[in-house]
């Protein structure tokens, strides 16, 4: 460890809000990049599940 | 040849590539989380703190990296436009779309976290010289990528548009790489080459490694969950991606 205690952690020497925003701004880009694609595909599955839905309710019609 | 050929255009089928990159990808972000908090703990917690800069330098641990992976990610871009446009792959342009939002998103983290790092060190955000303003030329360039698409209704020219863009980009790339030689800047010169020692030391530079070797894992795993999507959208008439939600 290169911190005695913890506060002495967060402190980072007087830098400690520099240090912390630089960090956090990265994890939201990390979150972003992360989450994006997963809503991507559910809301790609929710649009065909429904179109395939809808194609099928025609053709029973059809019928 | 003929099998250079044969594999050159399995590994270009949509179907196949979602298929492989499925299998990967749970490796990847097992690799991509293990990797990041070695890195992150190491550089955070246990390396020792800068002579100059004390403990402000370590927002080096994420900086280097995202500046590493915002050039690495264009040339990548670039690289895919040029075989979309000579081979008329369309996986090409697939990943050429789905590596702009990240490489976005990489030079805006380069240029957020400099501008923090900077202004304890430098005594400011920003300033308007070589390296600063050729990574901002860096993500107007990733940006109009992204715009050009999406202005444009046709596809397939929507695409060329793109890689044309992204390959006329690719001058900027040695900008970057020489703008703290050529011209007099604040910015410090690279913190790694290939060609010499670091001038760090060891318990410094070994997490600023495991770093970088971090962010292209997050980047890759990123990218194939963004890319796999896409390919759903593109083959979405096929039969096995019609199969495939039905039975999601």
């Amino acid at each position: 460890m290169s911190f005695d205690s913890f506060s002495a952690f967060l402190a980072m020497g007087g830098h400690g809000l520099y240090v912390w925003s630089a960090y956090a701004v990265t994890l939201v880009v990390f979150a972003f990049n992360a989450i994006k694609p997963v809503l991507m595909h559910k809301r790609f599955l929710q649009q065909h599940k429904q179109l395939q839905r809808r194609e099928l309710a025609r053709e029973n019609t059809a019928q | 040849m003929g099998r250079v050929w044969s594999l050159f255009h399995k590994f270009a089928s949509p179907k196949w590539f979602y298929e492989i990159s499925g299998k990967l990808l749970p490796w990847f972000v097992a690799m991509t989380g293990l990797v990041l908090c070695t890195g992150v703990v190491w550089g955070l917690a246990y390396a020792p703190p800068d002579y100059q800069q004390g403990n402000a330098f370590r927002i080096m641990y994420i900086h280097v990296p995202a500046s590493i992976l915002a050039e690495s990610s264009y040339m990548m871009m670039a690289l895919a436009g040029a075989v979309g446009l000579i081979w008329k792959i369309k996986l090409a342009d697939l990943a050429l779309k789905t590596a702009a939002p990240l490489g976005a998103s990489l030079t805006f983290l380069s240029i957020a976290t400099g501008a923090i790092w900077g202004k304890p060190i430098w005594g400011t955000w920003w300033v308007w010289d070589a390296r600063l303003t050729s990574m901002l030329v860096l993500l107007f360039l990733f940006v109009g990528v992204i715009a050009l698409r999406s202005a444009m209704e046709n596809k397939e020219a929507a695409g060329k548009a793109c890689a044309i863009l992204a390959l006329v980009g690719l001058v900027n790339i040695p900008i970057i790489k020489m703008s703290v030689e050529w011209w007099f800047t604040l910015h410090q010169p690279s913190s790694f080459k290939l060609t010499e020692k670091p001038a760090m030391p060891p318990e410094m530079w070994i997490p600023l490694l495991i770093m970088v070797v971090g962010y292209y894992s997050a980047f890759a795993t990123a990218w194939m969950m963004r890319i796999r999507v896409e390919i759903l959208e593109q083959e979405n008439r096929t039969q096995w991606v019609r199969d495939r939600v039905r039975t999601a």
